[in-house]
């Protein structure tokens, strides 16, 4: 157990997702085609049906149980602290792809909201009107020009491109939460931080059931242009019509 | 007369709608009379739902004849209405605040883009494409947080036609529409 004190399993499994996932992003299996897009659509269809299970049972009665029980304030506190503690993390992505001006953005909210903001519990810099970017090191790849590779759906984790899935265990290694220690409380705060999460996504739930034909593929095409939106920083250039 | 311009539709739109649903606690608890009636007499005139489902269905679209077209559109729009009803139930103290906008003269295909400012979460992006036909702008895709409503439904739809041709994907949309109507209307008598 000692061995393993402040190197955690997750950042073990994220070091060889990064591994895996780079070759086979870096195969240049593109992006083109729509069907090329999923290759591996039974496996993933599979692993879906396992992750509504576990969320069924599991993470939405316990982010419901959250929701109710946890007021407003808490909340937006719960979440800010969280978008603190990955503000270093999207200063370095921001730098990492050429955009500097917001890598200073991203520094000056975390030193703003660490001071005035009460140990970054209140969002102060988004009052101010200091956007806060979000970026992670799987857009930075792109930014760097590799590919999305084949779609993925893990069960917890839920979908990712492989480039994408090469940037997560990236962004889990530098993670802070996972140099946290004892282990107790850095379980406890992964945990906090994955409720607050699918708490958010609650409203989404209903909206999703209801509007899709197929569940899976509903996510896995939002998921996509959501990921396609956020390397554009918001402004993708406009798909065929 | 000059068309109002897209960016004040959407804008003067947005605002008319929320007003009511601020006002009115009957729609905030879901009552889904009071949700289409908003819906239909403020929201759908300003849509184009002809050229949505003809973007949804992609290059099947060529294929299907003028009434399989109607069909199309019709159960495409019961289904969105359903989903944009939903969202309004959810509403809570969002703003909503719109980017600046610029025009060239003489276009007729224009992107507002507009975001929501809710507490406690991250603004999030939401987007319309407009086109301007018969001298009134009107929307045909709605992008929340980079997310096309219209082309997230090309795969499913294709996918429909693929296994049973158009007729096959209109009934499987009005399956979905029945199934949900089953379920509000039993909501509903509860």
């Amino acid at each position: 157990m000692t061995v393993m004190a402040g190197f955690s399993i997750r950042r073990l499994v994220g070091l060889l997702a990064f591994g895996g996932a780079l070759a086979v992003a870096g195969t240049g299996l593109v992006n083109a085609q729509e069907s090329q897009r999923d290759p591996f659509e039974g496996f993933n269809r599979a692993m879906f049906s396992t992750n509504e299970v576990l969320d069924k049972y599991a993470a939405r009665p316990v982010a419901q149980a959250y929701d109710a029980a946890v007021p407003l304030p808490v909340k937006a506190s719960v979440g800010n602290f969280f978008g603190n503690v990955g503000e270093v993390w999207v200063g370095a992505n921001n730098a990492m792809q050429g955009k500097v001006g917001d890598a200073g953005t991203g520094v000056a909210r975390l030193l703003i909201n660490s001071t005035v903001g009460i140990f970054g519990l209140f969002d102060v810099a988004s009052e101010m009107g200091l956007e806060r970017y979000n970026e992670d090191f799987g857009q930075t790849l792109a930014v760097w020009g590799v590919n999305d590779g084949p779609y993925l759906f893990f069960p917890v984790i839920g979908p990712r491109t492989t480039r994408d899935t090469a940037g997560w265990a990236v962004d889990t290694w530098v993670d802070p939460v996972s140099f946290v220690s004892p282990g107790s409380v850095r379980v406890g705060t992964s945990v906090l931080r994955f409720v607050d999460i699918r708490a958010g996504l609650l409203p989404a739930d209903k909206i999703v059931e209801e509007a899709s034909l197929d569940k899976y593929a509903y996510i896995r095409d939002a998921y996509l242009q959501r990921r396609r939106n956020l390397i554009h920083d918001g402004r993708p250039p406009r798909e065929d019509y | 007369m000059a068309a109002e311009a897209p960016d004040a539709m959407v804008k003067r739109v947005s605002e008319e709608v929320l007003d009511i649903v601020r006002q009115d606690k009957d729609i905030r608890n879901g009552d889904t009379q009071k949700i289409v009636a908003l819906v239909d007499a403020k929201v759908l005139p300003n849509f184009n739902f002809q050229r949505m489902t003809s973007l949804a269905v992609g290059r099947d679209w060529r294929g299907a004849n003028p009434a399989q077209k109607n069909r199309l559109a019709e159960e495409f729009k019961m289904l969105l209405v359903r989903t944009y009803s939903n969202a309004l139930t959810s509403y809570s103290n969002q703003r909503i605040v719109f980017k600046p906008f610029r025009m060239k003269d003489g276009e007729t295909d224009v992107l507002v883009r507009s975001e929501v400012i809710q507490p406690g979460s991250q603004p999030v992006q939401i987007d319309y494409w407009l086109e301007l036909a018969d001298g009134k702008w009107k929307v045909y895709d709605v992008v929340v947080a980079g997310i096309s409503l219209v082309t997230n439904y090309r795969e499913q739809f294709s996918r429909e036609v693929r296994d049973g041709g158009i007729d096959g994907l209109i009934a499987s949309l009005a399956a979905k529409n029945k199934s949900l109507e089953a379920t509000a209307s039993k909501a509903a008598r509860k």
